[in-house]
């Protein structure tokens, strides 16, 4: 069992409350997944030509500081590092792959958790609410926001288990559920050149989705793909640069409710996460179809 | 009318109230408000008294009725009225899945949709959705009715027993061992009694009779490839 959750505005009326709003929702679930906890927020976007990375030092061997300064006059290029506690925001005036590259080289002990123009994913384990309180999930500003409680079934209760997964730009999914043939979909999408942490199940299918997308697909098509590649439970809900998703297996025995008002889209696997949110006597709610997806994307 | 806030007490609280013989003597009506959709509402009733619930409900809200009449003035989570045994449990919004399952007997009425595997094993009560119903609805249903005045997904009825089963609208496909039949006078009567009882109105000459073909009751070597 797990808990996910996710909010999507629709226009601008709640960003500097996203987190705020956020907060309740990932401790409601607590009940479904005290192991660990995460989330992935979007916002504070960087320009076309920089590159944003969410970053976790386990050997903690430098300051962010002098990482900050390497970086800018090794690869010759602006960068700003803001520090939340353990994880490290970095912007660089660079290409997402020089930075890795860079980082691989110069600091192996370093794991980089999300990267892109807008994602930031902030993941660790302990009770959620400890969770939240630590990055101050409450004071953060966005356009949408995905977070998952663990129960931890497949892989151990670590944080490289702990969700959201991003293996793409932007890209992050959560789960609620255990997928049957990852171990084989990872053997083939590895061979295809996408790289894995760990064993979870659930980073399979994050995986899986970028390689859809590398192939060209839109959301719609990947996810249309995911439902015939993919075998097992699910419940997932996907954030994008500028979308959101949300899909259920065929036989749908993981839950999930879905609301909707004029300005935001929630997703909660119980409606008790989203009982706190504005409006919420008013919002269509309603219950996922089975082998359904719902996608929501900012023209 | 007893009013309990549940921004105020635990369901835990809440429920105990409702157990309580002395409570339950003097005071037949209920009121519950600010549910905020908590699990377990209204759970294991045994008294002839009134709950209105306002508010959606999480799961398993009204389980294990016996007696009571109970509405939700709103959506239910999963499970609800799951094992009743009597009463009335009634659903203004819709219904999660699982509703009504393994239940026993009492009358669940749901005036919205529900999702899938509604009433699955259930051994006697009468279930009437307004709405539709989601897949593998009344699998392996042994006694009672389910009425559905919308549409019903795949596989309705798999692996039934003896569940009377009503639908008015679409039936995206039917499981293993269900099968259409005739609606004859008896159950003409059957129906319009269970959409009387359930206040719904509806033209019973639109519905539809699914049953069991009783085929796989007991294990045939020639029923192997329907298993």
């Amino acid at each position: 069992m797990c808990g996910i959750v996710g909010l999507y505005l629709k226009n601008d009326r709640f960003e500097n409350d996203l987190g705020a709003l956020f907060e309740p929702m990932l401790i409601t679930m607590t009940d479904r997944g005290p192991d660990s906890a995460g989330f992935a927020i979007y916002g504070d976007d960087v320009p076309d030509n920089w590159v944003k990375l969410t970053l976790k030092d386990a050997d903690n061997t430098h300051t962010w500081a002098e990482l900050e300064q390497q970086i800018s006059s090794e690869l010759g290029c602006d960068v700003q590092c803001t520090v939340n506690v353990n994880v490290a925001v970095l912007k660089a005036q660079s290409q997402e792959d020089t930075v890795r590259t860079w980082l691989s080289q110069h600091y192996p002990s370093i794991q980089v958790l999300s990267a892109g123009k807008s994602i930031e994913i902030l993941k660790e384990v302990g009770l959620p609410e400890v969770i939240a309180s630590k990055f101050n999930l409450s004071a953060m500003k966005g356009s949408h926001i995905i977070g998952h409680t663990r129960m931890a079934t497949e892989s151990a209760v670590t944080m490289e288990g702990s969700h959201p997964f991003s293996t793409g730009s932007d890209l992050c999914l959560v789960h609620n559920g255990s997928l049957s043939n990852h171990n084989r979909l990872r053997d083939k999408l590895k061979r295809d050149g996408i790289s894995f942490e760990t064993e979870n199940d659930s980073e399979v299918a994050a995986g899986y989705l970028t390689w859809r997308l590398k192939q060209g697909d839109s959301l719609k098509e990947a996810l249309e793909n995911a439902l015939n590649d993919l075998d097992g439970f699910f419940t997932f809900t996907i954030g994008t640069k500028d979308g959101f998703a949300v899909m259920r297996d065929p036989i749908a025995c993981k839950p999930a409710v879905l609301a909707e008002t004029e300005d935001y889209v929630a997703m909660a696997s119980e409606y008790q996460a989203l009982a706190s949110l504005p409006g919420i006597e008013q919002a269509k709610v309603w219950e996922p179809e089975p082998a359904t997806f719902y996608i929501w994307e900012r023209k | 009318m007893i009013t309990v806030d549940l921004a105020q007490k635990t369901v835990r609280e809440l429920n105990q109230s409702l157990h309580t013989e002395n409570n339950i003597e003097t005071h037949r009506e209920w009121r519950v408000e600010n549910t905020k959709g908590g699990h377990n509402i209204a759970v294991g009733l045994d008294a002839d008294i009134k709950v209105d619930i306002h508010g959606h409900a999480g799961y398993f809200c009204a389980g294990m009725n016996k007696t009571a009449k109970i509405t939700v003035h709103g959506n239910a989570g999963q499970g609800v009225a799951e094992n009743m045994m009597s009463g009335v449990v009634r659903v203004k919004g819709d219904a999660s899945q699982a509703a009504g399952a393994t239940a026993h007997g009492g009358l669940l009425v749901i005036e919205g949709n529900a999702g899938a595997r509604c009433g699955i094993s259930m051994k006697g009560v009468d279930i009437v959705v307004k709405g539709d119903v989601g897949h593998m609805s009344c699998f392996m249903g042994q006694s009672g009715s389910l009425v559905v005045c919308g549409d019903a997904g795949e596989a309705l009825g798999d692996s039934l027993y003896e569940v009377h089963i009503y639908v008015k609208g679409k039936v995206k496909s039917l499981g293993a061992d269900c099968i259409k039949k005739d609606m004859r006078d008896e159950h003409v009567k059957e129906l319009q009694a269970l959409l009387d009882s359930a206040g719904i109105e509806e033209d019973v000459t639109a519905f539809t009779r699914y049953g069991s073909a009783r085929e796989l009751y007991t294990f045939k070597v020639d029923n192997a490839s329907a298993y």
